[in-house]
C-alpha cells in the first residue's frame, strides 16, 4: 500500500508525499487553510533538516521537560500477575505529567521559527491544553485554548492551570462540547486568524503534515525505550502496549519498532461500557474509514456519515476518531487493536497504585489493563513494555466518585 | 449547455449579478426547505445553494452551525435531501441548485453513486468545503461525466500559482470566499473584492460569485457589482430564526425569509 518511492521493507518511511497512510490521512481542510498547510509542511520539513533546530529541541527536552523518562521493571506487578515481565516507559515523569510536552516543545519551537505569535490548541482532558500553556508561558505567547465545555465542567484543576499559566481557556458549547467540538472552533479560529497563529495540534490527526510531525515528535519515547530495554535485558520487548486516543503516545512508542517483526504491538483503545453498549470510543474495533478534521481515518459515525459522540471514562480517549497510521497499521495487521472497558481500566488503575507505587492516567490504565490480560498468558522470560502516558494525579476525583468515596 | 452556463449567460444579457440565497436543507423540517426553494425561486432568485447538514461544520460560524443542527434533529440526510431537489425539479426546470457540504456524509453514501443520483436529481453542481484540489481528481472526472460542476473555492490567501491550478479545469463558476474566516462573521470591503477580482479575473473566464460576510442589500449590490454574484446564507437564516417557536417553524417563517430576499434582489437589480 506504500507508494513506489518508500522503501519496500520499511514501514517507517510513511506518509507519502501527499501525506497519506495507504488510503489514509490525506489533507481534508477548507481551501484557507491550505496556504497554511503548505507553508507548515516546508517549515517543518526544514526543521528537521537542520541540526541546529534538533539541538535546540534536545536541549529543552533534557533540561526543561526531563527526559529520558525512565524504564521501570515493575516486578511486583510481574510477580502478582504470573507470567510476562512487565517494563513501565514512564512518560508520567515528564514536566506536566504527560508524554504531551514531547510534542508540543517541538512545534513550539517550530513556531518560533516559523514567527507566529498566537497559539491556537484544542484539549480533551487538558493535558495537552496545559503543556500547551506551559510552552507559552515559557516562551511569552499568547495562548487560547478550546475546550469542550463539559470538559471545561469534568476537568476544574486543568483549567486553573491553565488560567495560571496565562492561557485564555475558551469553552466549546456546540455539539456535546467534547475534544471533537474543540478541535472544530480551534480549526475555526485558525481560519479567522491566519497571519498570526499557529495551530498546535496535540495528536498524530489532522491534515498532513500534523500526524507526521506529531508522531516524529513522540518518537523520542520508543527509541529511548529502545535503547533502555536492550542495556536492561540485553535484547528487545516481545510487545508493546499503549493506549489510543488520538493515538500520539502509542505512535510515539510504536514508530521505532516498527520494523522489528519479533516485537507485538497492542493498541488499546477505549471500551468505554462495553463494544456492544453504544458508549465506546474504540475507532478501529467500531467504526469504519471516513474524514472528518483533516484527514481520512477509522471514525465512530452513523450509517449517514454523522460523526457520533464518543464514550470513555478517559477524557483523553474520549474521541470518535484515530490517528490516520493507525488506520493504515491496522489495515496492513502490522498493530492489534484491542479494547479495554471503563470498569478494566479502573481496576488496573488500582492495581497498578498498589503494586508498584504509580498513579497512572486512567489514558494509561487501559493500557496496563491489556497487560494485565495477556502477561498472565506468557513465559517469564518474555518482556512487555506498557507506556504509562501520564500520571493520574488528574484522575483522582473520577476515581474516587467511581468507588463511591467522597472527596 | 447547462443550467449554471444558461444562468450565468441570461444574467450577462441583463448586464447584473447573481443573487444566490443559501438554505440549510431541513432547517428546521422538510416542508419548510421545500417551500422556501419554490418561493426563492418564484421571487427571481438566481441560483439557490442547499445547505447538506454535517456533524462537525469546522469551516461554518455559529449560525449555520446551529442550522445544520436542528437540520439533523429534523431528519435530514442525502438521500431525502435529493428526493427534495427531485421533487423542486418537477416544477422548475431553470434555477441552478448547488448542493454544499462536507465530504464524509457523501463518501458514506458512496461517492459515485451520490454523483450518478444527484445528477439525476437534478443537481447542478457541488461545492465540498473540506475537499481541496489535491484529493479530489477523481470526484471531479467523474462529476463533469456526469454534467455537474465541482464548484472550486478560493480565498483571499490563494497564492496566484495555486489560483491558476485550481481553476485552469474548472466549470460552472468560481466561488470566492472573500474574508480568511468562517462563515457569517466579518464581511470583506468592496477595495478589497475589486482587487481580488483583478487576480481570480487574470486565472479564468468563468462567472465569479462572492461569499461569506454577505449580509446587507448594500453589500450583496457592492458584491454582484464587482463579481458575477453575491450567496447570502447566514443573514438570511438570522432573519427565518427569529420566526421560530422552539427551534419549530411558524406561519411567519416563510414570508419572512421572502421579505428579506425581496429586498436583497432589488438591491442588486437597482
Amino acid at each position: 500500500m506504500t507508494n513506489s518511492h518508500l522503501k519496500a521493507n520499511s514501514l517507517r518511511t510513511g506518509p507519502d508525499l501527499s501525506g497519506h497512510f495507504g488510503p489514509y490521512g490525506g489533507r481534508f481542510v477548507a481551501e484557507t487553510l491550505m496556504p497554511l498547510m503548505i507553508e507548515l509542511e516546508k517549515a517543518y520539513e526544514m526543521a528537521r533538516r537542520d541540526p541546529e533546530f534538533h539541538k535546540e529541541l534536545e536541549h529543552y527536552l533534557r533540561d526543561y521537560v526531563g527526559r529520558p523518562s525512565p524504564l521501570w521493571h515493575a516486578q511486583h506487578l510481574s510477580d502478582a500477575l504470573g507470567g510476562a515481565q512487565l517494563y513501565l516507559k514512564r512518560e508520567d515523569l515528564n514536566h506536566t505529567g504527560s508524554h504531551k510536552l514531547n510534542n508540543v516543545m517541538g512545534q513550539i519551537l517550530l513556531a518560533r521559527r516559523m514567527g507566529k505569535t498566537r497559539i491556537v490548541a484544542e484539549t480533551g482532558a487538558g493535558q495537552h491544553g496545559v503543556a500547551t500553556a506551559t510552552v507559552c508561558a515559557l516562551f511569552g505567547l499568547k495562548c487560547v485554548i478550546y475546550m469542550g465545555a463539559t470538559d471545561v465542567e469534568r476537568q476544574k484543576p486543568n483549567v486553573f492551570r491553565m488560567h495560571l499559566l496565562g492561557a485564555e481557556v475558551r469553552p466549546v458549547t456546540a455539539g456535546a462540547g467534547t475534544l471533537k467540538d474543540a478541535m472544530n472552533e480551534a480549526m475555526r479560529d485558525w481560519v479567522a486568524h491566519v497571519e498570526d497563529t499557529y495551530f498546535l495540534v496535540g495528536t498524530v490527526a489532522g491534515p498532513h503534515p500534523y500526524p507526521k510531525m506529531v508522531r516524529d515528535f513522540q518518537s523520542v519515547i520508543g527509541t529511548e525505550a529502545r535503547e533502555q530495554i536492550r542495556h536492561q535485558t540485553g535484547r528487545l520487548p516481545d510487545g508493546i502496549i499503549a493506549a489510543i486516543g488520538g493515538g500520539s503516545n502509542a505512535m510515539g512508542i510504536f514508530h521505532p519498532f516498527l520494523d522489528d517483526d519479533s516485537v507485538a504491538l497492542y493498541g488499546v483503545e477505549a471500551a468505554g461500557l462495553g463494544l456492544d453498549s453504544g458508549k465506546l470510543a474504540a475507532s478501529i474495533s467500531r467504526g469504519r474509514p471516513g474524514v472528518l478534521h483533516g484527514n481520512r481515518t477509522y471514525l465512530l459515525q452513523d450509517q449517514y456519515g454523522q460523526i457520533e459522540e464518543a464514550h470513555s471514562i478517559s477524557a483523553g480517549l474520549d474521541y470518535p476518531g484515530i490517528g490516520p497510521e493507525h488506520s493504515w497499521l491496522n489495515d496492513i495487521g502490522r498493530v492489534s487493536y484491542v479494547s479495554i472497558t471503563d470498569q478494566e481500566a479502573l481496576d488496573a488503575f488500582q492495581l497498578l497504585t498498589h503494586k508498584e507505587g504509580i498513579i497512572p492516567a486512567l489514558e494509561s490504565a487501559h493500557a496496563v489493563a491489556y497487560a494485565q490480560k495477556i502477561a498472565p498468558t506468557m513465559d517469564k522470560d518474555k518482556i512487555l513494555i506498557v507506556n504509562i502516558s501520564g500520571r493520574g494525579d488528574k484522575d483522582v476525583p473520577t476515581v474516587a466518585a467511581h468507588l463511591g468515596v467522597t472527596l | 449547455m447547462s443550467r449554471i452556463s444558461n444562468c450565468f449567460a441570461a444574467l450577462k444579457a441583463e448586464k447584473r449579478g447573481a443573487l444566490i440565497p443559501y438554505i440549510e436543507a431541513f432547517d428546521p423540517d422538510y416542508e419548510t426547505s421545500r417551500k422556501l426553494l419554490a418561493a426563492m425561486a418564484a421571487e427571481g432568485a438566481d441560483l439557490i445553494e442547499i445547505g447538506v447538514p454535517f456533524s462537525d461544520p469546522a469551516a461554518d460560524g455559529p449560525t449555520i452551525q446551529l442550522a445544520a443542527r436542528r437540520a439533523l434533529k429534523a431528519g435530514a440526510n442525502l438521500p431525502r435531501i435529493l428526493e427534495m431537489v427531485a421533487d423542486f425539479r418537477k416544477d422548475n426546470d431553470r434555477t441552478p441548485l448547488i448542493l454544499m457540504g462536507y465530504l464524509n456524509p457523501i463518501e458514506q453514501f458512496g461517492t459515485e453513486r451520490f454523483l450518478q443520483e444527484a445528477a439525476k436529481a437534478g443537481v447542478d453542481g457541488l461545492i465540498i468545503v473540506d475537499l481541496p484540489y489535491e484529493e479530489a481528481r477523481e470526484i471531479r472526472a467523474s462529476a463533469k461525466e456526469k454534467g455537474l460542476d465541482l464548484i472550486p473555492l478560493t480565498a483571499p490567501n490563494t497564492p496566484d500559482d495555486r489560483l491558476r491550478m485550481l481553476l485552469k479545469d474548472a466549470s460552472g463558476f468560481v466561488y470566492y470566499v472573500s474574508i480568511t474566516g468562517i462563515t457569517g462573521t466579518r464581511s470583506a470591503n468592496e477595495e478589497q473584492l475589486k482587487e481580488a477580482m483583478q487576480r481570480l479575473r487574470r486565472a479564468t473566464d468563468l462567472p465569479i460569485v462572492t461569499g461569506f460576510g454577505i449580509s446587507t442589500p448594500a453589500q450583496a449590490k457592492a458584491a454582484s457589482h464587482i463579481s458575477d454574484g453575491a450567496v447570502v446564507a447566514s443573514a438570511l437564516i438570522k432573519e427565518m430564526v427569529t420566526t421560530f417557536e422552539e427551534d419549530h417553524a411558524t406561519e411567519k417563517t416563510i414570508p419572512t425569509v421572502i421579505h428579506s430576499l425581496k429586498k436583497l434582489i432589488e438591491a442588486i437589480r437597482s
